[in-house]
């Protein structure tokens, strides 16, 4: 059946640099935000924009995404036609191979794309929070009459090396495009979504194929187009996103989300949806004390929690600090522990008394200085035993 | 398997006009309760859970929520291919579809209960929150090769009349079974007090209603359980388990309440058998700087930045800075303005209470307002 527009999820990378937390699950199904996963948002983007197609490619531990994703029910993508589609690589008469880039794991899917024999494809990443209207970016790409479209955020200069960079026209034409370059000559970096018109794309999948090397839509497709003068225009986009890659990055994010302004979660016309779990209310106890925080369903807090993210179904005992951090579901954390600038793995269980991260003393000896602190990281499922000290910076992977 | 063999039947509105300051908008079964259920969500899940596969639930008016609510039965796993959930509407030949009692309420639906072709039903009204497992009281139920079951569970009555007032109280003897039925006593000390859940056989029940209702009989419990006892092999069962009966505004808001007590809803809210609602994706809860929370329920959506104690907050409620609620319900997106101060208050869905306005009751006696109503200055 013909669709004008589909999508495809990129969900298959390690996310190595979220260590302990990506050990035994892809990014994507990284818990965030207190009752989301980082998958929550480009799925209900897609479903908020009216694009009820998506492929999701899978590759590293793909168990839990699998599990989570389902049959897309929760983003109301249980479709009969359309809807959404878990793609693993797969064997073929002529052999297998694992996904070897971006580009080439859109290569090995072109048969599911031609069966909705689209116009247009929009490529999206699995480690991004952000609010975005889609259907706004194929309609510029339409208007433009593109051959792709790069969704493009303003970033400070001196982060700039770390993105695809490129610089327009007067006509929002692409001109240059260079991937993480180390003297960057704008600031209007690549959001890694982007819009192609499908038969466009289709022929540089097949030539990049056989002659390219990475493989990829930042190394390979883009320049190739860009060389061959084809139309790439840079959609702006302004609001909140974040890339959420490094434990640094998924840290601040959640601090981000704190303030209200930062990202909408009661806006009725643009739900962030996810997988609920049945849990009951919340229940904040007679000795505890909560503020600047978010706290989920299914949680007993009977701490003290400041400015912190507490997700689904932790529990909090009496005499708990709890400050500056991340509490991801299921975690327990028992009397008298302290927690602060962490991140606490999924079901992960903080004994009596124990220390995790920045120390009382470090705090009053910074006191009013503004200073920034490393992040302690306990992996999902790790126990910390009673009255252990984990510092700033140490990360205690799942066993 | 006997479990698959099983019909499951809810109905929706009876005891409606026991707490008709919440369904005159609503029925029994869609009045909110725990901070994001409703009522139906207990006797639903308790079926689901028990693994039984069909699920009629009987209505009589009002309910547009219902429907809404329960929808397709995703929530419940019920939304499958061979029996599943179906929501029975009014249907009558005769009254409009309108019911007084089990047995004529039952007759509407006599077709639905026949094509069913299971060998039991399980039926349960909306009043009694618990978890519970029916498997349980099937297996007693063939074990004494019983016609009928009922549910009941051993009440200490204190103040004469209330709670019992409204309840069918039953003699059980050693053998489990039920030699007496006493329908709305007075009576004080502890007694066996009728949950409203039933195991019958299929064809009994079908009999009960084929003979009683063409006579204009509409009550089960004095039909059957009173009136021809001698007739039928009546057992009891006893539940031991936790639960609250929600008899009047009265019992509503105290079986709120008594949530907050740890051990009741560690008791109520089981591991091995969840409590399924309809999922409404609401943002996690927001405390603000300046937020003061104790001993409090709250529900994913609210944003808080006053003083909430002893209260239960539903989804998308709003306290606002220097508001103070005690011992309150605040339903669904209720908004308390700046500085507002509640005790004992129960609001409906949508109310908003402006700044700096004072609503106080006591506590045996909560204030109730009604849904969307406004409280403000001109």
């Amino acid at each position: 059946m013909k669709k004008e527009c589909i999508a495809m999820l990129l969900a298959g990378g390690q996310g190595s640099r979220l260590y302990a937390l990506t050990q035994k699950m892809a990014k994507p199904a990284v818990p965030f935000g207190g009752k989301y996963r980082i998958i929550d948002f480009p799925l209900s983007n897609c479903t908020n924009s009216g694009i009820d197609t998506v492929g999701v490619l899978t590759q590293y531990q793909p168990l839990e995404l699998n599990d989570y994703i389902g049959n897309g029910q929760p983003w109301n993508l249980d479709r009969l036609r359309g809807g959404v589609h878990i793609l693993p690589p797969y064997q073929t008469a002529s052999g297998s191979s694992w996904y070897e880039g971006t580009a080439n794991a859109i290569y090995q899917n072109m048969r599911f794309i031609e069966r909705y024999d689209p116009e247009y494809i929009i490529i999206l990443g699995g480690d991004h929070i952000y609010k975005m209207d889609y259907s706004e970016m194929v309609e510029f790409h339409k208007k433009k009459g593109a051959d792709a479209t790069i969704a493009v955020l303003d970033v400070p200069l001196e982060e700039a090396s770390r993105f695809g960079i490129m610089t327009c026209d007067d006509n929002e034409r692409i001109i240059n495009f260079t991937e993480k370059p180390k003297q960057p000559k704008s600031t209007l970096a690549s959001m890694g979504i982007y819009v192609f018109t499908w038969e466009k794309l289709r022929k540089y999948l097949v030539e990049n194929e056989k002659t390219g090397e990475s493989k990829d839509f930042g190394k390979e497709i883009i320049p190739a187009m860009l060389s061959d003068g084809e139309k790439l225009f840079a959609f702006a986009f302004e609001g909140y996103w974040k890339d959420v890659g490094t434990l640094r990055s998924l840290w601040e994010a959640n601090m981000d989300i704190l303030d209200s302004d930062v990202i909408d979660f009661y806006d009725p016309e643009w739900k962030i949806y996810s997988r609920n779990l049945s849990l009951p209310p919340q229940y904040i106890g007679a000795e505890a004390s909560v503020n600047n925080s978010l706290v989920c369903d299914g949680c007993n807090v009977n701490g003290k929690v400041n400015d912190s993210v507490v997700y689904s179904g932790v529990t909090i005992e009496e005499k708990v600090v709890i400050d500056h951090s991340v509490i991801m579901p299921g975690a327990v954390i028992k009397t008298g522990a302290v927690i602060r600038y962490a991140i606490i793995g999924e079901d992960a269980v903080i004994e009596k008394d124990a220390k995790i991260g920045v120390s009382e003393e470090e705090l009053l000896r910074d006191k009013g200085k503004n200073a920034e602190y490393e992040i302690a990281v306990i992996g999902h499922g790790e126990t910390i035993s009673s009255g252990i000290v984990v510092t700033p910076g140490q990360m205690i992977p799942a066993m | 398997m006997i479990y698959n063999d099983v019909l499951g039947i809810i109905f929706a509105n009876m005891h409606d006009e026991s707490i008709s300051e919440l369904t005159t908008v609503r029925t029994m079964g869609s009045i909110l309760f725990g901070g994001r259920y409703r009522l139906i969500d207990f006797p639903l899940s308790n079926m689901a859970n028990s693994g039984i596969p069909e699920v009629g639930v009987i209505t009589k008016s009002n309910y547009q929520s219902l429907l809404d609510h329960i929808g397709s039965g995703r929530e419940w796993d019920l939304s499958i291919k061979n029996g599943g959930l179906h929501l029975l509407p009014p249907f009558s030949h005769n009254n409009s579809g309108l019911y007084r009692g089990r047995i004529e309420a039952l007759e509407g639906v006599l077709p639905f209960v026949h094509n069913s072709n299971a060998k039991y039903v399980v039926m349960a009204d909306c009043d009694v929150v618990t978890t519970i497992d029916f498997r349980a009281v099937i297996r007693e139920h063939v074990r004494n090769n019983a016609d009928i079951t009922v549910v009941y569970a051993k009440h200490q009555f204190t103040d004469k009349g209330i709670g019992s007032r409204a309840s069918t109280i039953l003699e059980v003897g050693d053998d489990k079974k039920v030699k007496s039925a006493i329908i709305n006593p007075d009576i004080l000390g502890v007694a066996n007090r009728s949950l409203n859940m039933f195991v019958i056989e299929r064809k009994i029940l079908e009999k009960i209603v084929e003979r009683f209702a063409p006579e204009g009989y509409a009550s089960f419990d004095r039909q059957v359980l009173q009136q021809n006892k001698a007739n039928y092999k009546i057992y009891g069962y006893e539940h031991k388990g936790y639960y609250e009966k929600i008899e009047d505004i009265n019992s509503y808001y105290q079986a709120n309440m008594n949530l907050l007590d740890m051990e009741n809803k560690k008791n109520l809210f089981l591991d091995s058998s969840p409590i399924y609602t309809k999922v409404k994706d609401s943002g996690p809860a927001k405390y603000k700087e300046g937020a003061q929370v104790k001993n409090s329920l709250i529900a994913d959506g609210c944003i808080i930045e006053g003083i909430v104690e002893n209260s239960i907050l539903f989804r998308g409620v709003t306290v606002a800075k220097g508001a103070q609620v005690r011992n309150c319900i605040l339903m669904q997106n209720t908004q308390i303005g700046e500085n507002a101060e509640l005790h004992a208050v129960i609001t409906d869905k949508k109310v908003k209470v402006g700044k700096n306005k004072l609503l106080t009751a006591a506590k045996s006696n909560a204030l109730f307002i009604k849904k969307n109503q406004k409280i403000e200055d001109d």
